[in-house]
């Protein structure tokens, strides 16, 4: 139906935003290999040698544990009481059941500042320390709906007759968990689990505020830009944490769409 | 599905303590949806609603201004300083900004949608919508980050106006380089909404439009638009909210006079060392957010996130 015109002006217009989006990682990306210290364009050679720097380095190693120890125990969180409050709500039909669902959204639908002060404010009105534990708390409020929302789109695509099958073979009720209810989840659990990681492994807005004095690896890089350190570093750092939050983003989308392992 | 037949024979009902449980759930749906659901509402209910609560409450204590320490007495003093200078001008400013985001990201996303229902081919079309989605779960800092050194005196942007035989463009550090990186990073969250809503509409109301005698634009302003609104609506849900609450985008590209709301939560809580304010400041996207999902969810928002 669009004249030629306008498709081609259709064309042009999707490339411009393609490029829009991709250009300036592609520029980082360049830049973990800078030869210089000095960050200007064109970089003047390659290296690769900020990486091995940037490994080596005794405050990137603790802030890089960290963060991987944060986001696994946050997924860990994510799976157990999103995968309940999926299971619990995908065939219920209460009063509030509306209610329920939107307190699992809120950490995404606010602000994260409002998240990040608002636990601040619990944890210092409690006298809690802030610690490994006060991350991973921040981090599983807004995990949970991950886990949630990719588990209940699952349940919700599989027939209620599978689960009624089952217990009329006589299986019981964690029979039918164990092999109808996890090889029907299971990858969108996986799924679920990979975006939570990835979710965590990056976040600086709710973290800033629960973390204290302590550096997830965001963070010790905010402070690196902010005041204009270790910016080699910070350039190869900054490729690495694409690439590492890429590829489960990458992995789940796999998973979860329709044509994926146990899809349907 | 690997199953153990001897797990599934028919025969007499078995007894046992883990049957006697599960016929229970079965029988009692509703108390196995409660055990369900107990744990995860209870750790929202105790850590996150508690938590915004403990937010709410500390906004009507105050500092000391001498030792520094929070003072629990009760009362509106936060609240008022909201309404002194400088503070109503960051307001409008961060207001402004999260509209100009809001309208460029809808300029930027339409055709781009529309792009991507009717013309790309489906296998192009799974393609660029990965390569949307992607950015988004692709480190916020880092996305914030590059713009910096792109928009740096000797950086990218200007070694390309150069090479066009065009003059420097020195962006960094102001509020137009926050309008760049916020429409740049909040692009996607317009993007999903409006391919959704685009997709939903039936060739056949186009189609329709043509026999009626509908033009192009006719159509494209009559029958299209209309129906693509609750999808700009759901986008601009995203972009605005959360243009309300960064503080990293104004504290990387931002310059002297880019203050935004979220700076100045940021800045009371750790400079200023006055979390009280921080806290009652953060009331004030919480109840432009609460007015403005109001408005949305009238263009039919909800429907379409």
């Amino acid at each position: 139906m669009e004249t030629r015109g306008t498709r081609i002006g259709l064309w042009i217009w999707a490339v411009l935003v393609f490029l829009f989006l991709w250009i300036p990682l592609a520029i980082m990306a360049v830049y973990a290999f800078n030869s210089s210290n000095i960050q200007s364009w064109p970089i003047p050679g390659f290296t690769t040698k900020w990486f091995s720097e940037a490994w080596h380095d005794r405050e990137v190693r603790d802030a890089l544990w960290l963060s991987v120890r944060a986001g696994l125990f946050a997924t860990a969180v994510a799976l157990v009481l999103g995968s309940l409050a999926a299971f619990g709500l995908s065939r219920a039909r209460f009063f509030g059941r509306d209610s329920v669902s939107f307190l699992f959204v809120l950490p995404i639908a606010l602000p994260g500042i409002i998240t990040g002060l608002a636990l601040n404010s619990f944890f210092v009105l409690w006298g809690v320390s802030f610690s490994l534990w006060t991350i991973v708390i921040g981090h599983a409020t807004f995990c949970v709906v991950v886990v949630y929302n990719n588990v209940i789109a699952r349940l919700r695509r599989t027939s209620g007759s599978f689960f009624e099958a089952s217990a009329d073979l006589g299986a019981t009720g964690f029979q039918t968990f164990r092999y109808v209810t996890l090889p029907v989840v299971g990858t969108a659990l996986v799924a679920g689990g990979l975006l939570a990681f990835a979710l965590s492994w990056d976040e600086i807005v709710v973290t800033y505020f629960t973390a204290g004095a302590q550096n997830t690896l965001p963070l010790l890089l905010f402070g690196f830009i902010r005041q204009g350190q270790n910016l080699p570093i910070v350039n190869a750092i900054a490729l690495a944490v694409i690439l590492v939050s890429a590829i489960p983003v990458y992995i789940a989308q796999r998973l979860t769409s329709d044509r994926g392992p146990g899809g349907g | 599905m690997a199953v153990d037949p001897a797990l599934l024979t028919e025969g007499s009902p078995r007894r046992g303590a883990l049957r006697s449980v599960s016929r229970f759930s079965w029988r009692r749906p509703g108390l196995k949806t409660l055990g369900q659901i107990s744990a995860p509402v209870a750790a929202f209910v105790f850590v996150y609603v508690a938590a915004l609560v403990a937010l709410l409450v500390k906004g009507f204590w105050t500092t000391d201004s001498f030792t520094g320490k929070v003072v629990h007495a009760w009362n509106l003093d936060n609240f008022r300083t909201i309404a002194d200078a400088p503070y109503p001008t960051i307001v409008f400013r961060t207001l402004g900004i999260a509209a100009a985001v809001t309208a460029t990201c809808m300029v930027l996303a339409f055709p781009y949608a529309y792009f991507l229902v009717r013309i790309a081919s489906p296998r192009l079309r799974l393609v660029l919508l990965v390569a949307t989605v992607l950015p988004l779960w692709v480190s916020y800092l880092v996305r914030v980050y590059s713009w910096r050194l792109i928009l740096n005196p000797d950086g990218a942007l200007n070694w390309a106006l150069n090479g066009l035989g065009l003059p420097d463009l020195n962006i960094a550090y102001t509020n137009w380089a926050m309008w760049l990186v916020f429409t740049y990073i909040w692009f996607p969250f317009m993007v999903l909404p409006v391919y959704a809503a685009l997709e939903r509409i039936p060739y056949s109301y186009v189609e329709a439009s043509a026999d009626l005698g509908g033009r192009g634009f006719t159509t494209f302003r009559r029958v299209i638009l209309p129906l693509a609104i609750p999808g700009l609506a759901a986008g601009s849900i995203f972009t605005f909210s959360l243009t309300l609450g960064d503080y990293i985008a104004p504290s990387l590209v931002g310059g002297p006079g880019s203050s935004l709301i979220g700076t100045v939560v940021f800045d009371n809580l750790g400079l200023a060392n006055n979390a009280p304010f921080a806290a009652a400041f953060a009331t004030v996207p919480l109840g432009i957010m609460a007015v403005y999902l109001v408005l949305m969810k009238r263009l039919g928002a909800f429907e379409s996130l």
